[in-house]
């Protein structure tokens, strides 16, 4: 646990004024709040059929958050032009550090220090914590004690033999910070039975690139695809909720959501993003995902459609 | 539309209505002039905190270590998680030069892989920079009592890592100069992410 009283943020690095902050500092300057999901780099599983949403891709969790915007600090140290890059580095027992691109980040990158109108949790990250959003959840780090700015990435062990992306070509992606558009349809789902008749598809989508533009449902196993409702508000970088409404024939079948962002990007499938970053891939993986439904109106996770 | 949440104390102030302004724009992006917050940080009280090392060997200190001055070392603070000898342990597996053809992915890995098992990730396979050793195992390393080991103790662990995933010889002194010459075999394997949105699956 970290005490209120004896906080301090260290910023220094290539900055015209190095300068040490406690937390009340940071609470006098401006205020800003933002809603946005957080999910962690590696919020996937399908490897049964008995497996809830939580279980598939439940690291991930939608907060307003509140807190001063970094660029507004980075103008109190004076951040010079050539400082291309910052480490973020926390105080939990490891120190643990991440690089950020100041260009990527900047427009949007927060020092948190309250979430939903109370201060952070201290599993939160208490009492403040860098957040970026729609970034992996492992850059916006915790406990946050030091911003040291640079013109280089300091290439930290969580940025390099963690979080890359092995890929098909045989070279590995590194700091692929952005989650990309994913969805899932959270009722009905394992372990439910639906009756014939009058079904509600419901269920959650969202993109670290922006806003959802459209839900696609197919209830067919993919052959058709058809629009789901939105539920406003639709913020960017944030849980947006779909709906769609169906008749269930008592024939077995498939369900599936697959989300398209405001950059036109549809959620892939499993085979398509293995083409590309081949089957030893770890992180960031947002395949289309579905559920069966038997005869019975049992409902289980769609594993053919993630099997490679 | 957007709509902005104010936080007031403990109150809530929801929907001051529809605004043009991003929720993301900072509230205060016209200022330029600082506003006089937060003390003045003295050399003294950056280098206290200022534990990092940098590709290039910016911030590792004096100090020096061979792997078999870091065999004993591994042996009483290491190899309780990781293994005897850098694998088979409750921990990341550290030591595994195989396949030296190739990183353990991509086309020429599967040829080479054949009907062997996967090999693990590890340091001599995957780690692209030799300077996150010294910094990952200074900074969180033994889980037990981060931070406790020395500068000396930190370069012989570092050389032991090395050498066991045989990228240096057991002889070789690992410090300041040296460390940032040694050049990890996936070096060339990473590359930026390329992803942007769009249509195109990467």
């Amino acid at each position: 646990m970290v005490d209120p009283r004896a906080y301090r943020l260290t910023v220094h690095g290539m900055v015209d004024r190095p300068l040490i902050f406690t937390l009340q500092d940071l609470k006098r300057f401006p205020a800003v709040s933002r809603t946005c999901f957080l999910e962690c780099a590696g919020n996937y599983n399908g490897q049964r059929e008995e497996l809830t949403p939580q279980e598939i891709c439940g690291l991930t969790s939608q907060s307003e958050w509140t807190g001063v915007m970094l660029s507004t600090v980075f103008k109190e140290v004076g951040a010079q032009a050539r400082a291309t890059w910052f480490l973020a580095e926390g105080q939990d027992a490891a120190v643990m550090t991440r690089s950020i691109p100041v260009k990527d980040a900047i427009g949007e990158a927060m020092l948190a220090y309250a979430q939903n109108g109370e201060a952070l949790r201290p599993e939160q990250g208490y009492p403040v914590r860098l957040l970026l959003p729609g970034w992996e959840g492992n850059a916006s780090v915790k406990w946050l004690r030091r911003i040291e700015l640079a013109d280089q990435p300091f290439m930290t062990r969580e940025e390099t033999s963690k979080y890359t992306d092995p890929l098909a070509d045989g070279t590995a992606r590194e700091f692929s910070l952005v989650i990309d558009a994913r969805s899932v349809i959270t009722s009905p789902c394992y372990p439910q039975t639906i009756q014939k008749g009058f079904v509600e598809l419901r269920g959650i989508a969202w993109s670290g690139r922006g806003l959802i533009r459209r839900v696609e449902i197919s209830t067919d196993g993919g052959k058709t695809w058809k629009l789901a409702t939105l539920q406003p508000p639709m913020l960017p970088k944030a849980l947006t909720c779909f709906r769609y409404p169906w008749e269930w024939d008592g024939r077995p079948t498939e369900i599936v959501s697959r989300a398209v962002d405001e950059t036109g990007y549809t959620q892939p499938e499993m085979a398509a993003i293995q083409k590309v970053r081949g089957r030893r891939t770890r992180y960031h993986l947002n395949p289309v995902t579905g559920w069966t439904i038997a005869a019975d109106g049992r409902v289980r996770f769609a594993l053919e459609r993630v099997r490679a | 539309m957007t709509r902005i949440v104010i936080i007031i104390g403990a109150v809530f102030t929801i929907g001051l209505g529809a605004t043009a302004q991003s929720p993301s724009k900072p509230p205060d992006s016209a200022r330029d002039k600082p506003l006089g917050i937060g003390t003045p940080a003295t050399p003294e009280q950056i280098a206290a905190l200022d534990i990092d090392v940098r590709p290039d060997g910016t911030g590792l200190p004096a100090g020096s270590g061979t792997a078999r001055d870091g065999a004993g070392v591994y042996a009483q603070k290491c190899a309780a998680c990781h293994g005897a000898n850098g694998e088979g342990g409750t921990a990341d597996v550290l030591v595994g030069a195989e396949p030296k053809s190739s990183a353990p992915f991509g086309p020429d890995y599967e040829r080479w892989k054949g009907a062997r098992p996967d090999v693990p990730f590890t340091i001599g396979n995957y780690w692209p920079y030799a300077t996150t050793l010294f910094d990952y195992v200074r900074r969180a390393m033994p889980a037990t009592a981060p931070g406790s080991l020395t500068a000396d103790e930190t370069y012989a662990l570092v050389a032991w890592l090395l050498a066991k995933n045989e990228i240096v010889a057991e002889t070789d002194a690992i410090n300041r100069e040296t460390l940032p010459r040694v050049r990890m075999p996936a070096r060339a394997r990473f590359v930026p992410d390329n992803r942007r949105g769009g249509p195109e699956v990467k």
